[in-house]
């Protein structure tokens, strides 16, 4: 035992060492990004912000955290106890359960033994374990609304779960032509198909899909625009209602882990991962190489933590038949004819660059629904004023 | 042939042709949708940049309240004070007029004459021997200031009224002669209202008008 221990040693610590960092980060970037959204939130809104605890309020975070840790163990009399405890706790586990498989460093498709960005390196089904994981985090909300025994939570539950349905269809869809054109599900294995020029960037040939896999994910992480499952004017706070205390943490910090993970992924599969034009690749790269590597990724990361923050500020909450509708009727058909279109570059042998031609897809669409509707509005007018008594109708 | 319904149609019909019937109706239309407006982005980018343009103007407008305090103008109306008169004697003559226009029946006064043998009050006929407000259940309308015949009672520009207990919160008559003397010394609410003129307790008085901004509220932020 003992000796077999030994003998896996080197494989055993790099991962060790990588869960270490995950454990130790995730609760951390989870409370401070409660602070900048904060921060960013009054700033936009013309406020100052948290600047009461420490230099510009910095330790905002660290005081909340003390707060919500020695708040009152609240359960309601009419809760199903041990699904109520349960819920919080599933919802975090799957959050950084989906971890596991994300390069958050540089990492070689030729990964040797050592400390290396990630817990599990060259899983060949990495993305897919990676959905697949992230969508079990449904549970932890439709467990929790269930729990709660009260008809907001339930409510807020059953949204979240036609939400997720939903949404992982065209999230599933706009990855797929990414997987088709590299070959592969294994994550290094596409950033690393991204390595050369800024046009080989993903997103410069799959502009479609990057807007289909953003929307989606957006939606997955249950934020405004698509914070249906909470929305505090319909449904008082949704599936965490019942939830205070470090129970309620434990759902926030699910919340931030996604959003940390969703834009983990946008910058992986779509802009180039840790590449940079002129920066050379990790695989036997030097230490500050390698370090270069994680400041472009995560400077990356940043940038679409920050769009997801402001996108909270500038847009109004769905409504749920539109959050159906955009997911059925606008996503969905999107992916499927990006990923035929794929299809068709790569049977006939074409530059997938010509794919950049897709942007025109979204146009059609449009083009159409704007029709559709001024069509149904004139049809409509046109009613009116058949029934109107006198015929015809004078504008003045 | 005659269904009712299209009798009732022409004589509706008769009467929107009238041209009275004609101006009164107003047919709106829906705007066009255009392919920017159903593609959406248009509008997500310019939400985006309407958000990032208040983020980096760092025109932020809140008040950092402990340390900058708001200016109060000077006819505001805050926690109450009993005025004195020249001799240092309490204005007030227990006329219970105050308590009587008061909407929230915060005011309680027991009346009393005047000690006559005392020198200091014989050209006085009624003190009010206890005077007692409720800072708590009062809704500082002001009536009050305004009903005094004698300009006793005035509301101050004290806004930051706290207490620990009810109790403390009902001003009795030495804690409201006290408010009198404390804003007096430090200069900042000149006894306000004007003998004779009637007027909303808000409007400035010319003495108000004319005083300096309360010490130490001035510094705008
Ligand atoms: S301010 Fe209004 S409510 Fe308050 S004591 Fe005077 S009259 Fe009563
Ligand atoms: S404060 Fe003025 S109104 Fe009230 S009892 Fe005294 S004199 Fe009368």
């Amino acid at each position: 035992m003992i000796n077999s221990l030994f003998e896996f040693w080197p494989v055993l610590w790099p991962a060790l060492a990588a869960i270490g960092v995950i454990l130790a980060v995730v609760p951390f970037l989870g409370l401070y990004m409660t602070f900048v959204e904060r921060k960013i939130a009054a700033y936009v809104q013309d406020r100052v912000g948290p600047n009461r605890v420490g230099p510009f309020g910095l330790f905002q975070a660290i005081a909340d955290g003390i707060k919500i840790f020695l708040k009152e163990q609240l359960i309601p009399d009419h809760v199903f106890t041990a699904l109520y405890f349960l819920a919080p706790a599933f919802s975090l586990i799957t959050a950084m359960f989906a971890l596991v498989v994300m390069p958050f460093g540089p990492v070689a498709t030729d990964y040797k033994d050592g400390f290396r960005f990630v817990v599990a390196p060259g899983i060949d089904i990495g993305i897919l374990m990676m959905l697949a994981i992230s969508s079990l985090s449904a549970y932890g909300i439709i467990i929790g609304g269930w729990a709660s025994n009260n008809k907001y939570s339930i409510y807020g539950a059953i949204r979240s779960c036609a939400q997720f349905i939903s949404y992982e269809i065209p999230l599933g869809l706009s990855i797929l032509g990414v997987i088709a054109i590299t070959g592969s599900l294994n994550i290094e294995k596409i950033v690393e198909a991204q390595s050369g020029s800024l046009l080989d960037w993903n997103v410069f040939w799959q502009p479609v899909a990057m807007l289909v896999f953003f929307t989606a994910a957006l939606a997955e992480t249950n934020r405004l625009p698509f914070d249906l499952p909470e929305c505090e004017q319909e449904l008082v706070g949704g599936f965490h209602t019942e939830y205070s205390g470090i129970k309620f943490v434990l759902y926030f910090l699910a919340e931030y882990t996604h959003i940390v993970t969703v834009s983990f992924l946008t910058a992986l599969l779509f802009l180039g991962g840790w590449h940079f034009p002129g920066l050379p690749g990790p695989s036997g790269a030097s230490t500050p190489i390698l370090l270069l590597g994680l400041g472009v990724l995560l400077a990356k990361v940043a940038l679409v933590v920050l769009v997801i923050i402001l996108l909270r500020w500038s847009l109004p909450r769905f409504r749920f038949d539109q959050l159906m509708g955009l997911a059925w009727k606008g996503l969905i058909p999107l992916g499927l004819i990006n990923l035929v279109g794929v299809a068709i570059v790569l049977s006939l042998g074409l530059p997938k660059h010509l794919l950049v031609a897709t942007v025109i897809l979204p146009v059609l669409a449009a083009y159409y629904s704007a029709a559709k509707f001024n069509a149904s509005m004139a049809t409509t007018e046109a009613r009116r004023q058949g029934l109107s008594p006198q015929g015809a109708v004078s504008y003045e | 042939m005659s269904d009712p319904q299209k009798n009732d149609l022409q004589k509706n019909e008769a009467q929107m042709n009238k041209p009275s019937a004609k101006k009164s109706v107003k047919w709106g239309e829906a705007p066009k949708m255009s392919i920017l407006d159903a593609l959406y982005l248009p509008a997500i980018a310019s939400g985006l940049a309407t958000a990032v343009r208040h983020a980096v103007s760092g025109k932020a407008t809140t008040r950092q309240y402990p340390e900058v305090e708001p200016e109060i103008p000077p006819n505001y109306r805050g926690v109450h004070r009993l005025n004195r008169d020249e001799a240092g004697r309490v204005k007030c003559v227990a006329c219970y007029m105050c308590q009587t226009a008061c909407p929230a029946n915060c005011i309680e006064i027991i009346a009393a004459p005047a000690p006559k043998d005392d020198p200091h009050w014989k050209d006085r006929d009624k003190f009010p021997a206890t005077f007692t407000i409720d800072e708590l259940r009062c809704i500082y309308c002001g009536m009050c200031e305004e009903a005094c015949p004698v300009d006793a009672i005035e509301l101050t520009s004290i806004y930051d009224l706290t207490g620990m207990t009810r109790e403390e919160m009902i001003f009795d008559k030495e804690k409201l002669l006290s408010v009198f003397d404390e804003t007096v010394k430090s200069g900042h609410d000149p006894v306000r209202t004007n003998r004779g003129n009637l007027g909303p307790a808000a409007e400035l008085s010319p003495t108000a008008k004319d005083a300096p901004p309360p010490p130490g509220r001035g510094k705008s932020g």
